[in-house]
C-alpha cells in the first residue's frame, strides 16, 4: 500500500518539481515566450484551443490506431511466413530490415502519390514505422519454442497447423506484446511525420498539422500543447497494449510475475 | 504408497490390449523367474542391431550397439554423463535417427504409442493441468469428450485430479512431473521412454513418484525405459539394469535384478537390494576407466 502510493507520488512529485522550476526560470530569466513559453502558458493555449485539439487528437489517433492495427496484423503474418523455413527466411528478412532503415519522411511523398494525401497515406506511414519491431519480436518467438515441446508434437504427429497454433504462436505471446509495445509508441511518431508532409490542412487536421501550423506563426505555446497531446495519445496506445498483455500472460509469463 | 495403484474408475472405450493383472498366465518371459508374479503384458519389445550414432560435431555419442529388450521390462539405464544415454532414448522414440543400424519392434502392435518424459517438466504453462495432461489425445484428433475423461482417469491415477484446473506456474515441482507424467501416460503407451525425470526432485517426492511409475507399471504392463545417475532408484524401479562406459557408450554390465516383485522402502537395506547396488556401482566404475 504505501509503496504502491510511493509509486504514484514520486513522480508526481517531480513532475510538480519540474514544471515549478520551469515556470520559475522562464518567467525570472524573462525568456521571451515564442522561444521557451512557461507551464502556465502552454496550459493557457491549450484550454483556448481545446477544440482543435480535440479534432487533432482524434484525427491522428485514428491513423496511428490502423497504421498499429495494420502492423500487428501484417506484422504476425509476416513473421509467420518468415519462420515457416528458413530459405524464406534468409530471402526475405533483410528487406523487412530496410522497413526499419528507410527514412519515412523521404518516402511520405511516395505514399501521398500511391495512397492521395491525408488518412490512408498517413496510416501506411505509421505502420511503416511500426511494423518491423512486430515482425522482429513476433520471429524472435517462434523460433525460441522450447526444443523439447517440438519433440513432444513430433511425437505424437502433430499437424503443421497444430504445430502453429497450439505450440508455437501461444510461446510466441510474451515476445509478440514486446513488439506491440515497441510498435505503439512508434505508430503515434509515425502518424505525425506522415501528417507533416500527406496531411491534410483543412477539415479536421491532425496534431502533426497543428504542430505545423503554429510552428509557422510561432505560436511556440499552442506547438508544446500538441507535442504533449501527441506524447498523451501514444502514452495511451502504449497503456492499452500493456495492459492487453498483462492479461493475455497473467496466467502464466514469468516475466509478468515480477512486480 | 505402495500397494496404491487406484483401478480405474471409468470402462475404458480404448481397450486396445487390457492388461489385467493374471497370475495365471503362462506366457512369462524366462528373465522374470526369480519369484515375481506372471502377468500379460501389452508392452513392445525393442531390438537394436548394430545401431551408431555420431555428430557432425565429430562426437560418436554410440558405439556400434546391439541391445534387446523384451516386452514389458523395466529397464534402468545408467552411465557417466555424456555418454549417450539422451541420444538412445531419443533414437529409440524415433526423435532422432541413427547413422547405421536398425532399430526394429518386433512383435508390436502395428500401430505403436510411445510416450516420453523428460528431465524437466515441460509442459504447456498457458493450459491447464487437464488441458495439459489431453495434449497427446488432441494431437492424435481424440474428441474432447473422450480426451477429458481420459485425461481426468489418468490424473486420478498420479493423484492430480484435484489441480485439473490449475495452471502450471500454480504447481509444485513434482505436481508438475507428475502432470508430465499423465501427459505421457494417457495415450496408454506400448512404450515408456524415461529420461531422468525425477532427477531434479527432493528425495521424498522422488521415492513417491518411483512408488507411483512401479505401481502404474505393474498394472499397464507397458515397457519402460528409464534413465538415472541414481543407483538406488535403478535398482528399485527396475528389473533390469544396463551400464554403459563412457562415451561412446558401451554395454559394461546387463544386469537382471533378482529382487521382489512387491518393492518399498523396506527393501532398501536388505542385503539383496544393497548387493545390486554395489553391483551397479562397480559396473559404473568399470564403465569409467574403460
Ligand atoms: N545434436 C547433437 N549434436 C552434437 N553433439 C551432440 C548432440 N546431441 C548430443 N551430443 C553429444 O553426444 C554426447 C552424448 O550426449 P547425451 O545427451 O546422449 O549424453 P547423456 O548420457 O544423456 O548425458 P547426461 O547423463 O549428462 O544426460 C555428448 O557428448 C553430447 O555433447
Ligand atoms: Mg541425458
Amino acid at each position: 500500500m504505501r509503496d504502491s502510493l510511493e509509486r504514484v507520488l514520486a513522480p508526481l512529485g517531480a513532475l510538480v518539481l519540474f514544471l515549478g522550476a520551469w515556470e520559475g526560470l522562464t518567467r525570472g530569466l524573462a525568456v521571451p515566450s515564442y522561444l521557451v513559453p512557461p507551464p502556465s502558458a502552454v496550459l493557457t493555449a491549450a484550454a483556448s484551443e481545446a477544440s482543435l485539439l480535440l479534432v487533432g487528437a482524434i484525427t491522428t489517433g485514428r491513423a496511428a490506431l490502423i497504421g498499429f492495427a495494420l502492423s500487428a496484423v501484417l506484422g504476425v503474418l509476416l513473421a509467420i511466413l518468415l519462420a515457416a523455413s528458413r530459405l524464406i527466411e534468409r530471402a526475405l528478412y533483410p528487406y523487412t530490415v530496410f522497413l526499419q532503415t528507410v527514412p519515412v519522411v523521404a518516402i511520405a511523398p511516395l505514399l501521398v502519390v500511391w495512397f492521395g494525401p491525408g488518412l490512408r497515406a498517413v496510416a501506411v506511414s505509421a505502420f511503416i514505422v511500426s511494423v518491423f519491431p512486430v515482425i522482429a519480436n513476433t520471429l524472435a518467438g517462434l523460433r525460441s519454442v522450447d526444443p523439447a515441446l517440438r519433440d513432444l508434437f513430433r511425437l505424437y504427429t502433430a499437424s503443421r497447423w497444430a504445430r502453429l497454433f497450439k505450440l508455437e504462436l501461444p510461446s510466441a505471446i510474451p515476445e509478440l506484446v514486446t513488439g506491440l509495445r515497441v510498435a505503439s509508441g512508434l505508430a503515434v511518431i509515425g502518424t505525425i511525420v506522415g501528417e507533416f508532409v500527406a496531411g491534410f490542412s483543412e477539415g479536421s487536421p491532425g496534431l502533426g498539422i497543428v504542430v505545423l501550423s503554429s510552428y509557422r506563426q510561432l505560436r511556440t505555446d499552442l506547438l508544446f500543447a500538441a507535442v504533449l497531446t501527441a506524447s498523451g495519445l501514444g502514452l495511451a496506445l502504449f497503456a492499452s497494449v500493456n495492459l492487453l498483455g498483462t492479461l493475455l500472460l497473467r496466467r502464466w509469463h514469468a516475466s509478468e510475475l515480477q512486480p | 504408497m505402495e500397494k496404491g495403484c487406484r483401478s480405474r474408475i471409468h470402462a475404458e472405450p480404448y481397450e486396445r490390449m487390457s492388461p489385467p493383472a493374471n497370475p495365471s498366465a503362462s506366457s512369462e518371459p524366462p528373465e522374470r523367474a526369480n519369484g515375481l508374479p506372471t502377468r500379460r503384458t501389452t508392452g513392445i519389445g525393442i531390438t537394436l542391431t548394430a545401431v551408431r550414432r555420431f555428430f557432425k560435431t565429430g562426437v560418436e555419442a554410440i558405439a556400434p550397439l546391439d541391445l534387446a529388450i523384451e516386452a514389458g521390462a523395466f529397464v534402468a539405464f545408467l552411465g557417466p554423463s555424456g555418454c549417450g544415454k539422451s541420444t538412445l532414448l531419443r533414437l529409440i522414440a524415433g526423435l532422432d535417427q541413427p547413422n547405421e543400424g536398425s532399430i526394429t519392434f518386433p512383435g508390436g502392435p502395428a500401430k505403436r504409442a510411445l510416450a516420453f518424459v523428460f528431465q524437466d517438466p515441460h509442459l504447456l504453462p498457458w493450459r491447464r493441468v487437464l488441458e495439459n495432461a489431453a495434449l497427446p489425445l488432441e494431437l492424435t484428433g481424440i474428441g474432447k469428450p473422450e480426451r477429458t475423461e481420459r485425461a481426468l482417469a489418468v490424473l486420478e491415477e498420479v493423484g492430480l485430479a484435484d489441480a485439473a484446473q490449475r495452471f502450471p506456474r500454480e504447481l509444485s515441482g513434482g505436481m508438475r512431473m507428475r502432470v508430465s507424467l499423465a501427459r505421457a501416460l494417457v495415450t496408454e503407451p506400448d512404450l515408456l521412454l524415461l529420461d531422468e525425470p525425477f532427477a531434479a526432485l527432493d528425495e521424498l517426492t522422488r521415492r513417491h513418484l518411483d512408488d507411483q511409475l512401479r505401481a502404474l507399471w505393474q498394472k499397464r504392463g507397458m515397457t519402460v525405459l528409464f534413465v538415472t545417475h541414481t543407483l538406488s532408484e535403478a535398482s528399485y524401479l527396475a528389473e533390469r539394469a544396463i551400464v554403459f562406459s563412457k562415451r561412446p557408450a558401451r554395454i559394461v554390465a546387463d544386469r537382471r535384478l533378482t529382487l521382489p516383485a512387491e518393492r518399498n522402502f523396506s527393501i532398501r537395506s536388505t542385503p539383496a537390494f544393497l548387493a545390486e547396488e554395489q553391483a551397479l556401482y562397480e559396473a559404473l566404475v568399470r564403465g569409467e576407466g574403460a
